[in-house]
């Protein structure tokens, strides 16, 4: 993991991280800390493609890190658009990169 | 839907608006802090490096370490504070005195307070050029996010684009945390940090490269470079170009005020270059036009942490005051002998500029 090991000044306890938990990117297995953004345990893992746009398939990926530029959105869970970069990682969590703008869950009673 | 309820609500947790509710808390009144990140402390909480200033804003002291100063003033009055995190204020309704916010996802509320103090910081600004848009180009505030707060290596080599303080010390904190930094461009004539931020990077090898600035990033799907470019004094292309192997793009080139809610809630608004965008007019006690909000810090003009925490502080002292909480107006005059000295000298001309554009003496009654 492309994690910081030593630091001049900060101590590992200043890293926000919770216990290590297992998550799936695109149903590869990783791991991360929980509580931290999933955005931060992706990068951790070396995955740097978050999205893909909706009309010229450009790749997108962490940008802002404050839930304002949408460039991170991704699918969790089933539920697009997520801005990983303030969502907390939980353990089990389904993560997969979106593609164009991703597609609602739509909730039984309107489909019939 | 929940409803929350306070005396004063202050959006967002950073130096002004913790500083606020401190303040503010201290006399009484009830606060309640909506901070849209996972936890409170604003970029405090991302600064390895000792602050500057005066004693009193802590002067000598590291900015995570000054975070936690706040969080542990906020706790001794912590009966009338309350905190949301992770909790985004979406919007001012005036007509119902109500704003709205959104808990992650999925979970929505509505808050009504009698007063606002307004501290929502800044946002980051983006230089265009080709292939900006790709994976590898991050916002100085986001690479730090990565590697000070979750201790995430941000990339192997980077290429910092501004000689600002904001680009200086991220260079010096990306080098603390085991990154490379192949150079920084600078597209002005002259660095616009301090100096002892740009020494202590020269001092490590890394070249600022003044006159010159970003002509393209490439790469497959990510990041794998950039064509930086030299400039005249004129900021045209002089046609001397190279490339720079790279993996990160890190943008520092200035902070835009976040200033939505204020225009929701109908605040005069007015362009002032010096503090860099639009911001609020503002009397000497940080109270807008809308006589129920206040603001405080970067949302109020671009400047620094220390002098946010001062702006905080007043917004706190003076919203509870005007709810009739025996508020010590007497420190006010305090307070601005400290903004005073923050700004004093050469390097606060531009923000003394640009705040008398924007400051009356009192609004009318």
């Amino acid at each position: 993991m492309e994690l910081i090991e030593e630091h001049p000044v900060l101590e590992q306890s200043n890293f926000r991280r919770g216990d290590k938990v297992g998550f799936t990117f695109d149903g590869v297995a990783m791991e991360g800390f929980g509580g931290a953004p999933i955005a931060a345990a992706l990068h951790a893992n070396g995955v740097r493609i978050y999205r893909e746009t909706p009309v010229m398939n450009r790749a997108r990926g962490f940008f802002c890190a404050i839930g304002k530029c949408s460039s991170c959105f991704m699918v969790v869970d089933g539920i697009p658009n997520v801005r990983t970069c303030v969502t907390p990682l939980e353990a089990g969590m389904k993560v997969e990169t979106q593609r164009g703008k991703g597609q609602a869950i739509i909730a039984p009673i309107l489909q019939e | 839907m929940t409803d929350f309820t306070a005396d004063i609500l202050v959006v967002g947790g950073g130096a002004a608006g913790l500083s606020a509710a401190s303040e503010a808390a201290s006399y009484g009144s009830k606060v309640l802090i909506v901070e849209s990140d996972l936890e409170l402390g604003g970029q405090l909480v991302k600064q390895t490096h000792k602050f500057f200033g005066s004693k009193d804003e802590y002067a000598g002291t590291r900015g995570y370490k000054i975070a936690d100063i706040l969080l542990d003033e906020i706790k001794e009055n912590g009966q009338n504070v309350r905190i949301l995190t992770n909790t985004a204020v979406t919007g001012y309704y005036m007509e119902d005195n109500t704003f709205t916010a959104m808990r992650g996802e999925e979970s929505y509320m509505r808050i009504k307070a009698r007063k606002a103090i307004i501290a929502t910081g800044a946002q980051e600004r983006l230089i265009p050029f080709p292939n900006n848009d790709l994976p590898g180009v991050y916002g100085a505030g986001a690479v730090q996010t990565l590697m000070n707060v979750y201790g995430v290596t941000p990339g192997r080599r980077v290429l910092m684009v501004g000689a600002g303080n904001i680009g200086l010390i991220v260079s010096y904190q990306l080098m603390q945390a085991g990154v490379e930094v192949a150079a920084v461009v600078e597209a002005m004539p002259k660095v616009g940090g301090y100096w002892v931020h740009a020494a202590k990077i020269r001092r490590l090898g890394v070249p600022i490269l003044l006159r010159h600035s970003i002509k393209e990033a490439f790469g497959e799907k990510v990041i794998e470079g950039a064509v930086i470019m030299e400039l005249d004094d004129k900021f045209a292309p002089t046609g001397k170009e190279e490339r720079v192997s790279c993996d990160v793009i890190c943008m520092a080139v200035g902070l835009s005020p976040t200033t939505e809610l204020l225009s929701h809630a109908g605040c005069k608004m007015k362009y002032v270059p010096e503090l860099c965008g639009f911001v609020a007019e503002r009397d000497r006690t940080m109270r807008t036009s809308n006589p129920d909000f206040w603001s405080a810090g970067d949302a109020m003009g671009i400047e620094e942490a220390s002098a946010a925490m001062v702006e905080g502080r007043i917004a706190g002292l003076c919203a509870a005051q005007s709810l009739g909480f025996p508020a010590r107006m007497e420190k006010l005059d305090e307070y601005w002998a400290r903004l005073d000295h923050l700004r004093a000298g050469e390097v606060g001309e531009k923000i003394r500029s640009g705040i008398g554009k924007v400051t009356c003496g009192a609004w009318e009654a």
